[in-house]
């Protein structure tokens, strides 16, 4: 059976390249970086060379980005690293209601510290207001983190705008770029960055490591406490087979961004034309123009997005959905829920997200399946512009109904 | 999260899907919000269900239970349906996975409804 594979947000399959240097790195070059003989020498100069590598990415100094074992652990040690460092200075943080749980589950311990949050909303788009940031603004502020862009519905935020006011009012900027960085042009110096987290395994690099890109001299404290590594920042021996593959993959992804850009976007405009045109009762999610290249997120009203999700695996195409019954939690997607849409049409989302093997057919195919899905689970629905539920049922189910 | 067999076989081909015109029972249960919506429609003669269908919108487990219980309904006596529980249904399904117990495991509630309403209708 065809397989198609559209989950590039959740994670993307490591490039060849990258793998057979990883592997290089954990048989024949396996010495500590931290050792002085020649086993740990070469080793370390492949560490800085990494670093090298994914400091061009975004436009950094090698001696900014400090490796992590992922972008939970750069978000954790961006928020609560600033917090600490800062505290004398101010006990408030500003950040948004759609940041991913690394960022909103950190913000909330920091609350339970004595830290005040500001979650700041989004408009219907998932887009922040550079005027709500600017109005959230206290005396008291040390941190504003913002994602880049959001994992699930695409959109990209004003964050070139958003970083000028903090550093207008002396405030430490952070993003969260972890969907962005390797899919998306990003330079620290021009969107006015001063923390940036990212993960390696969302652009070809493998799983378990990530960085936090620290502009020269902003006040933050360590979260791993030990040896000497990453300059005393981040303690432990280096992951050195997923930083030298973070690296060629940045290299990779820096090389190829714009063929990639190009290639994912026309695929994301035939599909979201295509099911524009095939499906009723719909809704694209996320901004229209300013999102991800290789995001599609839409709802289908009376259908549930499991049921959606299953259906399409079967068809052999794997995507995602911001559905509750698919998240192992009961809420469905809170970043649909601060755009504003009601809960039992965000039950009904699908995401796709597209890299850069997927090809025209899989378009097509997609095109092909997808409107058959839903409208046979349309058709088992009890619930239809047409066939309203008993009057007894709490919600408004009819949101976007013809 | 994984579903058995048996449940991937009701949720991919689900049995008694629709409506029965003019039916003895209509029952529904659910709301939107939590995701799923289950509505039961019963065939009865002389005390024991000749026919049931089910309309649901859910996740794959909503979807199998309710295509489950239509099956094990069938023939039998207003009584026996009656005492068909959310846990058998799930059962008979090789069980769901546990967050699935509470959430999407509504079925029988919703046959039960149907069985209500003919009840009503026929003042028993």
């Amino acid at each position: 059976m065809r397989k198609i594979y559209f989950d590039h947000s959740a994670t993307t399959p490591v490039d060849g390249e990258v793998a057979k240097l990883m592997l290089e790195y954990m048989t024949d070059k396996f010495g500590n970086p931290s050792s002085i003989h020649s086993f740990g020498r070469d080793v370390a100069k492949a560490v800085e060379k990494a670093r090298a590598q994914v400091a061009g990415l975004i436009g950094a100094n090698t001696n900014e980005i400090f490796f992590t074992d992922g972008g939970t652990e750069a978000d954790n040690w961006a928020i609560k690293g600033i917090a600490s460092a800062n505290r004398k200075k101010g006990n408030h943080i500003i950040t948004t209601t759609i940041e991913h749980h690394a960022i909103l589950h950190t913000c909330e311990y920091l609350e339970k510290q004595g830290f005040d949050i500001t979650y700041l909303p989004v408009d219907q788009y998932a887009r922040v207001r550079v005027e709500d940031v600017k109005n959230a603004i206290t005396d008291r502020t040390i941190l504003i983190s913002v994602m880049f862009a959001n994992n699930e519905v695409g959109t990209l935020q004003p964050i070139k705008e958003i970083g000028q006011l903090a550093h207008q009012s002396n405030i430490y900027f952070h993003t969260d770029a972890v969907p962005a960085v390797g899919n998306y042009p990003i330079d620290v110096n021009e969107y006015n960055i001063d923390l940036l987290t990212l993960s390696g395994h969302k652009f070809h690099g493998p799983k378990g490591i990530g960085a936090l890109y620290i502009r020269r001299c902003v006040r933050i404290d360590a979260l791993h406490h030990g040896g000497a590594q990453e300059r005393k920042m981040r303690a432990g021996t280096e992951n050195v087979p997923g930083i030298v593959g973070v690296g060629k993959a940045a290299e990779i992804a820096q090389r190829d961004m714009e063929k990639k850009i190009a290639h994912v976007q026309a695929l994301r405009d035939k599909l979201i034309k295509g099911i524009q045109e095939k499906i009723s009762d719909i809704k694209l999610n996320g901004h229209p123009e300013m999102r991800l290249p290789g995001n599609i997120n839409f709802c289908f009203s009376y259908v549930e997005g499991e049921s959606l999700l299953l259906n399409l695996d079967i068809k052999g195409i794997a995507a995602s959905t911001g559905s509750a019954c698919a998240s192992g939690s009961l809420d469905p997607s809170h970043v649909l829920l601060a755009m504003g849409l009601s809960h039992e049409v965000a039950q009904g989302s699908l995401r796709i997200t597209l890299g850069r093997a997927n090809t025209e057919e899989d378009i097509n195919y997609c095109l092909k399946v997808l409107p058959e899905i839903v409208g046979r689970l349309r058709s088992m629905s009890p619930l239809s512009a047409f066939n309203k539920i008993s009057e007894s049922s709490p919600c408004n189910c009819y949101s976007y109904a013809k | 999260m994984l579903y058995s067999n048996k449940v991937m076989d009701h949720f991919s081909n689900p049995r008694n899907v629709g409506e029965i015109e003019a039916a003895d029972g209509v029952g529904e249960v659910g709301n939107p919000q939590c995701g799923d919506i289950m509505r039961f429609y019963l065939k009865v003669e002389d005390g024991i269900i000749q026919d049931a269908k089910f309309k649901t919108f859910g996740c794959g487990a909503a979807i199998a239970t309710s295509s489950m219980v239509t099956e094990m309904v069938k023939g039998k006596t207003l009584a026996e349906a009656q005492k068909i529980s959310n846990e058998e249904v799930a059962e008979a399904l090789d069980g769901l996975p546990p967050i699935k117990m509470h959430c999407s495991n509504l079925a029988a509630d919703a046959l039960h409804e149907a069985i209500k309403n003919y009840m009503q209708k026929n003042k028993i």
